[in-house]
C-alpha cells in the first residue's frame, strides 16, 4: 500500500484499514490488560522491596501507590536479610542441589535413553514399557517410604538426600528417548562401521545433534526442581542445608512478619530464575512446548 | 534392520558379527545399570514399601517397646471413617474441578491472543510465562499480602468495582473463600505453562486448512471451533490430564499460606500425607493415604484417557 491511499478513493478500503486498525489498538489494549494482572504481584513484590519505611509499604499496599517506588528508597531490607540469615548459604545450597541434580540428570537419563532408542538388545522392549510405566507415579506417593528409608541410612540433613533421588527420572528418559528415535539410523551405523563403539556414537554423534532435548530437559528439570517444597520440607532440619524455597517459607512463618524484609528475600529467590528465564526465553517457551506435543 | 546388519556384516569380518553384536549387548546394559538402580532404589523400592507399610503401624521413629505389626486394611477403615480425610478428597476435587477447566479454558485464549503476528508479541509471551518461573512460595506470600482482611489491595480492586458495595472479605481466614482465594493464584502462576503448550498446538494446525475454510466462506468465529478446536484436540487432551494431575497434588500454596486451615477448608490430600507421615510419624497411616492418591491419580489419567479416546502413547 501507498500514500495514495490516504484520498480514499475507494471507501471499501478505507473503512477495511480502518477496521484493521481498530482491532489493532483492541488487541494491543486486551494484551496490555493481561499482561498487567501477570505482572501486578511482581511488580508490587520489587517496588515493596526497595521501600525501607515499613509502615508505608502497610499504608501503600491499599492503593496504586503499592506500585510506585517513591518515599525512602534503598537496599535497607536486603541488608536485613543478609544480617539475619545466611542468605548466601541458602542460594549456594538451591544452586549446587539443582545444578548437580540436573546436570547428573543429563548425563545419566540420556545414556539410558540413548541404549533404548539406538542399540539392539534382549529385554529393550520391556525396559522401556517398564520406565513409560513408572512416569505415572507422583513423587508424592513415594515421598513417606524414601524419608523412611534415608532416615535409616543416616542421610537427613545433606546434600545428597536432596540430590540423588531426583538424578534419574523417568519423563526426562523418555523425552530424550522420542528425540533419539527421531535421528536417522545411517548415521550411526556409518560410525559403527569406520569402528566407533557405541559409547563414542554417543559421545560423538547422538550428543552433538540432541542440543534441543538437551536444553529441553534441561530446563523442565530446573523448573521443577527449583521449586521443590515438600521433600526438602521433610528432610532437612538446620540451615546448613536448607534450600531458598524452604528458607523463605520458614522465614515468612516468623512473627511479627517485616514485609519489606519479606519481600526482598521473596526478590533475591526470584531475581536469578527471572534472570535465567530471561536469558533463555525461546529455549524455556521451546522447552516446555516440546514437553506436550508429539508423542 | 536386516540390509543394516548384512552391510556391516560385509564390511566386517564374520566373526566379527557375532562379537560385536554381544558388544552392543554389553554396551547397553552397562549405559543402563546406573539408571535402572536408581530408579529401582529410590522409586520402584518406595513404591513397593508404600504399599506394604500401608498394611503395617510402622512409625518413622520405631518404639521399641512396640514393634511394628501387620495391622491388615485398618489403616484403610480408619480413613475410609475420618472426617479429616473426607474434607481432604472433598476439597481437592473441588480444586481440581474448577481449576482445571478454567486454566485449560483460560490457557487456550491467552494462546490465541499471543499468536497474533503483532510486533512486541513475544514481550507479551515472556510477560504472561515470568509467574511460572516464580517459586511457588515466593508467588504464595506475595499473594498472601495481597489477600490481607482489612486493607489488602485484592479487596480495595474489589471494592472499587463494585461501588464500595462488596467486601471487604477475610479471604484467607473463611471458610468458604480460602480455597478459592488459592484457586485464583494457582490459576494465576501455572497457566503460562499450558499457554505455551496450547501456543505449539496452535502453530502445528497448517494454514491450508484455515484457507480452505476461507474459500468455503467460514468466518473467524466458525474456524475457530470447526478448524482450530478439532485441530486442538491432543494438545487438549494432554493439557487436561497435566493439568489434572498437577491439581491433585496441591500442597506448597496451602501449606505456605494457610496450612490446611481454616478449619481445614483448605486441607488437602498431601497435607494430610504430610502431617501424618511427617508431623505425626505415622509411616503406615500416612502410605495408606500415599496409595490411595496413586490410585485415585491412576484412576483419574485412566478415566480420562478412556473417556477422551487418547491416542497418545503416554500420560
Amino acid at each position: 500500500m501507498t500514500g495514495v491511499d490516504v484520498t480514499v478513493k475507494n471507501p471499501q478500503r478505507f473503512s477495511f484499514k480502518f477496521r484493521k486498525k481498530l482491532s489493532m489498538i483492541l488487541s494491543y489494549s486486551l494484551l496490555i490488560v493481561v499482561a498487567l494482572f501477570f505482572l501486578f504481584p511482581i511488580v508490587f513484590m520489587f517496588v515493596s522491596s526497595i521501600k525501607n519505611n515499613e509502615t508505608q509499604i502497610i499504608r501503600d499496599m491499599s492503593s496504586i501507590s503499592a506500585f510506585i517506588p517513591y518515599g525512602d528508597l534503598g537496599l535497607k531490607n536486603y541488608f536485613d536479610v543478609f544480617r539475619q540469615m545466611p542468605f548466601a548459604r541458602f542460594m549456594f545450597n538451591s544452586v549446587f542441589i539443582v545444578g548437580s541434580t540436573v546436570l547428573t540428570g543429563l548425563v545419566l537419563n540420556s545414556m539410558i535413553a540413548y541404549a533404548l532408542a539406538r542399540l539392539r538388545f534382549k529385554g529393550r522392549g520391556f525396559i522401556l514399557s517398564f520406565i513409560i510405566a513408572l512416569i505415572i507415579i507422583p513423587t508424592e506417593v513415594v515421598v513417606i517410604p524414601l524419608l523412611l528409608m534415608v532416615n535409616r541410612i543416616g542421610w537427613l540433613d545433606s546434600y545428597q538426600v536432596q540430590i540423588v533421588p531426583f538424578i534419574v527420572d523417568a519423563f526426562s528418559i523418555f523425552l530424550f528417548y522420542q528425540f533419539f528415535v527421531g535421528l536417522p539410523k545411517s548415521l550411526d551405523e556409518a560410525a559403527k562401521i569406520d569402528g566407533a563403539n557405541p559409547f563414542q556414537v554417543y559421545w560423538k554423534i547422538i550428543v552433538p545433534l540432541s542440543k534441543p532435548v538437551f536444553a529441553t530437559v534441561a530446563i523442565l528439570q530446573f523448573l521443577f526442581r527449583w521449586g521443590d517444597f515438600l521433600w526438602p520440607l521433610m528432610v532437612t532440619r538446620g540451615y546448613e542445608y536448607r534450600p531458598l524455597p524452604v528458607a523463605i517459607q520458614q522465614f515468612f512463618s516468623q512473627d511479627p512478619k517485616v514485609w519489606g524484609d519479606i519481600f526482598a528475600f521473596a526478590s533475591m529467590v526470584t531475581i536469578p530464575s527471572l534472570i535465567i528465564f530471561l536469558l533463555f526465553q525461546k529455549w524455556f517457551i521451546h522447552s516446555v512446548a516440546s514437553s506436550g506435543i508429539k508423542g | 534392520m536386516i540390509s543394516e546388519s548384512s552391510i556391516s556384516n560385509i564390511k566386517l569380518h564374520k566373526k566379527n558379527g557375532s562379537s560385536l553384536r554381544k558388544r552392543e549387548t554389553f554396551a547397553a546394559w552397562s549405559f543402563c545399570a546406573l539408571p535402572l538402580f536408581f530408579l529401582f532404589l529410590f522409586l520402584v523400592t518406595p513404591f513397593i514399601i508404600a504399599f506394604v507399610v500401608s498394611f503395617t503401624d510402622q512409625r518413622l521413629i520405631p518404639n521399641p517397646n512396640l514393634p511394628t505389626q501387620f495391622i491388615a486394611l485398618r489403616n484403610f477403615l480408619r480413613l475410609f471413617s475420618n472426617p479429616n480425610f473426607h474434607q481432604a478428597l472433598l476439597n481437592t476435587f473441588i480444586f481440581a474441578v474448577i481449576v482445571v477447566p478454567l486454566q485449560t479454558f483460560l490457557a487456550l485464549l491467552l494462546a490465541v491472543l499471543v499468536n497474533q503476528k503483532l510486533r512486541f508479541i513475544n514481550l507479551f509471551r515472556t510477560i504472561y510465562f515470568s509467574p511460572v518461573v516464580t517459586t511457588m512460595v515466593v508467588v504464595s506470600i506475595i499473594w498472601y499480602f495481597l489477600y490481607n482482611p482489612g486493607e489488602g489491595l485484592i479487596n480495595q480492586m474489589i471494592s472499587f468495582i463494585s461501588f464500595g458495595k462488596l467486601g471487604p472479605y477475610n479471604w484467607l481466614n473463611d471458610t468458604a473463600l480460602a480455597l478459592p482465594a488459592i484457586m485464583i493464584l494457582s490459576v494465576w502462576q501455572g497457566v503460562g505453562f499450558q499457554m505455551v503448550i496450547y501456543l505449539a498446538g496452535l502453530q502445528g494446525i497448517p494454514d491450508e486448512l484455515y484457507e480452505a475454510g476461507r474459500v468455503d466462506g467460514a468466518n473467524a468465529w466458525q474456524q475457530f471451533w470447526q478448524i482450530t478446536i478439532p485441530q486442538l484436540r491432543n494438545t487438549t487432551i494432554f493439557v487436561i490430564i497435566s493439568t489434572t494431575i498437577l491439581a491433585f497434588k496441591l500442597f506448597t500454596q496451602v501449606w505456605v499460606m494457610t496450612k490446611g486451615g481454616p478449619q481445614g477448608a483448605t486441607k488437602t490430600i498431601i497435607v494430610l500425607l504430610y502431617e501424618e507421615g511427617f508431623k505425626m510419624l505415622r509411616v503406615g497411616y500416612a502410605s495408606a493415604i500415599g496409595v490411595l492418591f496413586f490410585l485415585i491419580v491412576l484412576a483419574v489419567s485412566l478415566i480420562q484417557r478412556v473417556y477422551l479416546k487418547e491416542e497418545r502413547a503416554v500420560i
